[in-house]
């Protein structure tokens, strides 16, 4: 949306990314709040900014197949189980390091996206949530059952990387790791909107047809966007799994999928921007409510008991009030506010 | 494996296919009507049971008024749900009605935790008579029977109402086209409110059934993920489809479970033997048995 005193007056101006010295100075001063950040917080808050970060990586790719892409998955879930599992087979029982084993598990799991990505031939819609549904719960209970593999339902005990001798097995180093590929993967995703094979992503979920007869090749496209979706899953999950250093198949479950559906639902379809804040406001969102139902307990003591279920029913709750109210996402909302003030007081 | 065996798993196979099938008939008739695809038709199962439960064994209310305050509490439920979640949501894209409909059913599961908590209910004066009649030479219990033919009937009923009644007409009317079904006097909101209070009362019919049988938890809506495999086999969009799917897939799952483990000892295939089954016949034939094709060339 372009409003009236936007003086972008070549196509290079108006593809940037970071459009304004405003905003230039503002995520670069972000970025370096993030750097200082495990200087000052306790372990505690670090310790969920560091899955917030890895969640924004789910996110974003996520966002790529069913925000850009218009292909909805229900199976994101899956599979950063995939990328989870394939690094910690790769550190934990091959004994090779950390930097191998994150981009094999980001290649494995796009082969895997790729293979469940196949219906997409053919289905669209709903029937391609329902097939990607299906392959969330058949990774799941291959997850469970292929024990040589998998370690079954006791799990994997994955080790912290290293390099040259230096161990990185505090959250405080581990967050940089994670905090660089983040950054990389997002301004990535990002620039590759803005390449010839994000427009067709776009063009594929705007008018298949249409982009079709433009010279799109649909399968193409469509399975492409499966792989770059399935490589970021697979980077988050490994660096979920070794952020925990532990993987075992119920971290995975479709409930996970739903959660990152949510995100990208509620930050904004089709933005890297949304994606960021969903997954922000989702991985706050279960803390808020802990923290909600704690201090109710004291005063209904039968609370405590129920927490659990209430959460989740609060979830939910959440899903719907924002579907009901806030079809756009949080990204449109924050782009009408920057607009109400920039064209005060005529706001036409 | 004897054959004896394999009946065996056939005829359990039917039971609990029967089950599925009242609930992906519920799910069809939402699907049918009002294009929303129900990821919360286990919940209305779960808690159509549930409510029954309270009724029947916290209240001590004879079963026939039970079944009929259940059902009343099912279409209640189902027109507050249709007017302040669906409504809205009319002409958004499909995965926002997805996502809907999945944040309902976790506020259902939650509302079911927190009023009856996590243990297993067990239904107490039965509905049928606890007796077995043997079965092509095994013995089957009475209320499998009873579940079966119950599911049979609310397929014929609702065959024949889609067919000859004039709601039923209306309906089919607002599934192919909502605007002339609305330029031609039939009220789309009642269509649509009319689906989902169908919808639910099916799915909580099936519900008291399953909590006859097996008792009552909170993992009951387990049986709303088995539609899809369900209704996708028969059809979408198939009133048939729906019952014959879910009996197939509940007599498939059973056999390749039964097949799995005595010829590879491999235990838990039940689990995801209908999700590949689902994977495969989205491959070779996307529409089902006895769904619409919608054909669409370039």
């Amino acid at each position: 949306m372009h409003f009236c005193g936007d003086y972008r007056t070549s196509y290079q101006k108006d593809m940037e990314i970071l459009q304004t010295p405003v905003t230039k100075i503002f995520v670069t001063a972000f970025f370096l709040c993030l750097l200082a950040w495990p200087l000052v917080v306790k372990s505690e808050y670090l310790w969920i900014t560091m899955q917030i970060i890895i969640a924004v990586i789910g996110a974003v790719g996520l966002n790529i197949l069913t925000g850009f892409t218009g292909q909805i998955s229900l199976g994101q879930g899956a599979f950063l189980g995939v990328g989870a599992y394939t690094s910690a087979y790769i550190t934990a029982k091959m004994g090779l390091p950390f930097w191998v084993g994150v981009p094999a598990a980001g290649v494995v799991t796009a082969m895997a996206g790729m293979i469940f990505g196949v219906p997409s031939l053919r289905l669209k819609g709903l029937y391609l949530a329902i097939a990607t549904l299906a392959s969330q719960f058949i990774l799941e209970w291959v997850f469970l059952r292929w024990e040589p593999v998998t370690g079954g339902s006791y799990g994997i005990v994955v080790p912290r990387p290293s390099i040259g001798g230096y161990v990185f097995d505090t959250d405080r180093s581990f967050y940089y790791i994670v905090l660089i590929i983040a950054a990389v993967m997002v301004l990535f995703a990002a620039n590759l909107m803005r390449t010839r094979t994000g427009r067709a992503f776009m063009a594929v979920r705007d008018h298949y047809i249409s982009a079709e007869i433009m010279g799109i090749n649909l399968f193409k496209y469509r399975i492409l966007s499966f792989a770059v979706s399935s490589f970021y899953a697979g980077v988050a999950g490994a660096l979920y799994g070794h952020s925990l250093r532990y993987v075992s198949s119920e971290q995975f479950n479709i409930g996970v999928s739903i959660t990152y559906l949510a995100m990208i639902i509620i930050g904004g379809l089709g933005s890297i921007l949304g994606s960021i804040y969903g997954a922000v406001f989702m991985m706050l969102l279960p803390k808020l409510l802990t923290v909600v139902t704690t201090n109710l307990s004291a005063s209904f003591p039968g609370i405590a008991e129920v927490a659990i279920a209430l959460e989740q029913g609060v979830f939910g709750a959440i899903i719907i009030l924002f579907l009901v109210f806030e079809p756009d996402g949080l990204a449109h909302r924050w782009k009408m506010i920057k607009a109400y003030w920039k064209l005060y007081p005529f706001s036409y | 494996m004897t054959a004896q065996y394999f009946l065996q798993l056939v005829i359990s196979g039917l039971v609990i296919g029967s089950i599925y099938s009242a609930v992906a008939l519920g799910f069809v008739i939402i699907y049918k009507a009002t294009r929303v695809v129900n990821f919360a038709q286990g919940e209305l199962l779960m808690v159509g049971a549930y409510v029954c439960y309270a009724f029947l064994v916290q209240m001590h209310v004879p079963f026939g008024v039970a079944l009929l305050l259940t059902i009343g509490f099912s279409m209640v439920l189902a027109m507050i749900i249709e007017r302040l979640i669906l409504r809205p949501m009319i002409g958004e894209p499909i995965i926002s009605i997805i996502m809907v409909t999945i944040g309902l059913s976790l506020v259902l599961r939650s509302a079911v935790s927190v009023v009856w908590g996590t243990d297993i209910l067990v239904f107490e004066p039965k509905l049928f008579p606890q007796e077995t009649i043997t079965l092509a030479g095994m013995p089957v219990s009475l209320e499998f029977v009873w579940c079966f033919v119950l599911s049979i009937f609310l397929l014929a009923v609702f065959s024949v109402f889609f067919k000859y009644s004039k709601a039923g007409v209306a309906m089919r009317a607002t599934a192919f086209n909502q605007q002339v079904a609305q330029s031609m006097g039939i009220s789309v909101k009642y269509i649509f409110a009319m689906s989902w209070v169908i919808s639910a009362v099916v799915s909580g019919i099936g519900g008291v059934l399953i909590g006859n049988i097996n008792g009552i938890n909170n993992t009951l809506y387990h049986f709303g993920l088995k539609v899809f495999p369900a209704t996708i086999l028969g059809g979408l969009d198939s009133i048939l489809g729906a019952a014959l799917g879910g009996m197939i897939i509940g007599v498939l799952e059973n056999l390749s479970d039964g097949l799995c483990n005595t010829y590879f000892g491999l235990s838990g295939v039940k689990e995801v033997a209908p999700y590949i089954i689902l994977v495969v016949i989205l491959m070779i034939k996307p529409y089902g048995l006895f769904g619409t094709k919608e054909i669409e060339r370039v």
